[in-house]
C-alpha cells in the first residue's frame, strides 16, 4: 500500500541520491522520450521531467514521464505556475498522481517572454511557494485551494528548488525557508560550478537548521562543449568561475573536459556538509550521466526496496 | 493616473472609414498630462489626418472639442449639439471615456484615438511607469508600498523568482526586479520582518478575474436611483 517513490526511499534509507534529467520533445515524439529514458535505467534513482522549460512549448511533463516511468526510470514531474491557474494545476496534480507519478517538483516557470511564444497570456494565479502549500495541504489534509474536500488525495514527495547564487541572497534564504515551510521535502539547488560560494551558502542553510528539515540536493550542469558553457553562463542566477570557461576553451575535446569538469565538482559536492544528493543537468547529453555516475563512485544504485511497514 | 499613447495616425485615418463630418475629442485629465490626449495632441492629430485626407483624396470635416473628463456626465454640457451633429467621434481619452461616450451618444460611433496602457506614476520628463493593476485587494502593506501585481512581471507573492539579477527582471534588463525593490525598502525602513511569513493563495474575484466590477457609495446615492445610467 505503500506509495513512496524511489527518490523518497533511496533518501530515508539514507543513502545518497543521484537524480538527473530528461527535456521532453519538441513533438509528439514518444520514441524520443523513451530512448532518452533507456540510456538512464540503473544509472539514477529518479529523472526530473521539465515542463516546457525556458517557456517552449514541448511534451507535457506528465506525459513524458509516464512514459519514462515505462521504461523504467522514475520520474520527478515538474509542475510550474507560469501556464495553468489553480484549477487546471490542482487537476494534473490528480491526473499525475493516478497514471503512477510519485515526484514533484514546483517551480515558477521562466517568463512567457524569454520562450517562443512570447505574445502568450502568462497565468501565474499562485506562486511556487503558494503550489507547494496547496500540495502539502491536499495531501495532509484533503482539501483543495477551494476548502473543498479531496477524497483520495495524492501523496507526492514533493520538492522545491533553490538558487544559492540568485539576488538578494538574504531573501532568497527567507523564500528557502518558506519552501521548507511550506512542504518542501527534498530541494534541488540551480547549477553549482563556484564551490566556494556554495560552501558559504550551505553554511547558512546550516545555521538554520534547513539541511535537516529537507533533503539538499546539489545541482550540477554537463557542458558538452565551448557554446554550451558560454550559453548556460547567459541563465539567469548562474555563476561560473571563468577558469572554467578557459579550461573548456583550451581543451583539445571540450566534451572530455566538460566531463572531466563536472566529475571534479561531483566529488567536491559530495563533500560539503548536509549536502544529500547530486542531480545532474545533462541539456540533451544524456548518454553522459551513467559514466558520470560510475566513474564518481555513484553506481550501482542503491535497491531502496518498499518497506513492509510503511502505513 | 491612467497612462495612454496615440495610435499610429495611419490606423487612426483607417479607422474613419467612409464618416465625413469627425468631431475629435480631447480629455482634459490623465491623458492630457502623458501628453497624448490633450487640447494640443488633438490639434496635431486634425492637422495630420488633414494631410492624409488631401494624399488620399477623402473629404472630411474636423472640428476639435476639448472635455474636462470623458468619463463623467458633467462634463459635456455645451459640446452636445456640436458632437450630436457628427458621424463619428475620435476620442482622445482612454478606454473609459471612449466608451463612456459610446453609451451617452447611443446612435454615435466613437473611435479611439490612443491606446490605453496603464495605471501608473511620473518618473520624469516624458516618462511614466506602471504601478497598480487594480487588483482589489491591496497589500502595499506588507510589501514596503511597492507592488507585487504590477512590479514583479510574475505578479508573484513570495517572490524574487529566480531569475532576479544585479536587481533587474529576467524578463528585460530595462525592468527592476520588483521583489528586489521590495527587499530594498523593508531593509531600509527596518521592517524585513514583514516577509518572514508566506503570502497565502490570493482571491482574485476581487480582480478582473471576477468579471467586470462596479462600485456603489450607499451614502453618496441617496435620491439618485432614478438616474441610473443603462
Ligand atoms: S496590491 Fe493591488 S491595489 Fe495594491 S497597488 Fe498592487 S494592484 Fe494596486
Ligand atoms: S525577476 Fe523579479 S520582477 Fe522579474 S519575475 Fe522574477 S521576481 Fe518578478
Amino acid at each position: 500500500m505503500s506509495d513512496k517513490s524511489r527518490l523518497q526511499r533511496v533518501l530515508e534509507q539514507g543513502n545518497f541520491s543521484l537524480t538527473t534529467e530528461i527535456g521532453p520533445p519538441m513533438s509528439a515524439d514518444a520514441q524520443l522520450v523513451r530512448k532518452k529514458a533507456r540510456m538512464l535505467v540503473g544509472a539514477a534513482d529518479a529523472a526530473n521531467i521539465t515542463d516546457n522549460q525556458a517557456a517552449v512549448v514541448r511534451m507535457s511533463s506528465i506525459a513524458a514521464g509516464i512514459l519514462a516511468s515505462q521504461e523504467g526510470i522514475e520520474p520527478v514531474i515538474q509542475m510550474t505556475c507560469r501556464d495553468r491557474n489553480r484549477i487546471a494545476l490542482q487537476s494534473d496534480l490528480l491526473g499525475a498522481w493516478a497514471l503512477g507519478a510519485r515526484n514533484l517538483l514546483c517551480l515558477s516557470g521562466d517568463h512567457p517572454s524569454l520562450g517562443n511564444h512570447k505574445q502568450a497570456k502568462n497565468v501565474y494565479d499562485i506562486d511556487s511557494i503558494q503550489l507547494l502549500q496547496a500540495v502539502a495541504r491536499l495531501q495532509n489534509e484533503g482539501v483543495f485551494l477551494s476548502g473543498g474536500k479531496c477524497r483520495h488525495p495524492p501523496h507526492f514527495f514533493l520538492g522545491a528548488t533553490a538558487n544559492p547564487f540568485a539576488d538578494p541572497s538574504e531573501l532568497q534564504l527567507m523564500r528557502l525557508q518558506k519552501k521548507i515551510a511550506a512542504g518542501a521535502q527534498f530541494i534541488q539547488t540551480q547549477a553549482v560550478y563556484d564551490v566556494e560560494a556554495f560552501e558559504q551558502w550551505m553554511a547558512r542553510v546550516r545555521a538554520l537548521g534547513l539541511h535537516e528539515k529537507a533533503y539538499i540536493q546539489a545541482g550540477i550542469v554537463v557542458n558538452k562543449s565551448v557554446k554550451s558553457i558560454e550559453m548556460t553562463r547567459l541563465v539567469a542566477g548562474m555563476r561560473i568561475p571563468e577558469s572554467y570557461i578557459d579550461r573548456m576553451r583550451a581543451a583539445g575535446d571540450a566534451a572530455a573536459e566538460g566531463k572531466a569538469i563536472a566529475l571534479e565538482l561531483i566529488c567536491r559536492l559530495r563533500q560539503v556538509e548536509g549536502i544529500r544528493g547530486i542531480h545532474i543537468m545533462s541539456v540533451g547529453w544524456e548518454e553522459v550521466v551513467p559514466e558520470l555516475a560510475g566513474e564518481s563512485g555513484l553506481l550501482p544504485r542503491p535497491a531502496a526496496e518498499q518497506e513492509d511497514e510503511t502505513v | 493616473m491612467i497612462v495612454a499613447e496615440q495610435k499610429p495616425i495611419g490606423d487612426i485615418a483607417a479607422s474613419l472609414g467612409s464618416f465625413k463630418n469627425i468631431v475629435i475629442a480631447s480629455c482634459d485629465t490623465c491623458v492630457t498630462v502623458c501628453l497624448a490626449g490633450g487640447e494640443k495632441e488633438a490639434l496635431e492629430i486634425q492637422g495630420l489626418l488633414t494631410l492624409c485626407d488631401r494624399e488620399s483624396g477623402a473629404e472630411r470635416a474636423y472640428t476639435v472639442v476639448n472635455i474636462k473628463r470623458q468619463c463623467d456626465d458633467e462634463f459635456f454640457e455645451g459640446e452636445n449639439d456640436v458632437i450630436a451633429r457628427a458621424d463619428a467621434v475620435l476620442s482622445l481619452a482612454c478606454g473609459a471615456g471612449v466608451q463612456f461616450m459610446a453609451e451617452k451618444y447611443r446612435s454615435l460611433p466613437i473611435l479611439p484615438a490612443l491606446n490605453t496602457k496603464f495605471m501608473g506614476a511620473s518618473r520624469g520628463l516624458g516618462y511614466w511607469t506602471e504601478m497598480c493593476q487594480g487588483c482589489g485587494n491591496c497589500i502595499l502593506e506588507r510589501t514596503g508600498g511597492i507592488c507585487p501585481v504590477s512590479r514583479c512581471s510574475k505578479s508573484i507573492f513570495n517572490g524574487p523568482c529566480g531569475g532576479s539579477q544585479n536587481g533587474k527582471c529576467e524578463v528585460s534588463p530595462d525592468i527592476d526586479c520588483g521583489w528586489q525593490l521590495i527587499y530594498d525598502r523593508l531593509r531600509a525602513i527596518g521592517q524585513l520582518d514583514r516577509l518572514s511569513g508566506i503570502i497565502e493563495t490570493r482571491d482574485w474575484s476581487t480582480s478582473r478575474d471576477g468579471g467586470p466590477r462596479s462600485l456603489a457609495l450607499p451614502d453618496a446615492r441617496v435620491g439618485k436611483e432614478d438616474e441610473r445610467v443603462v
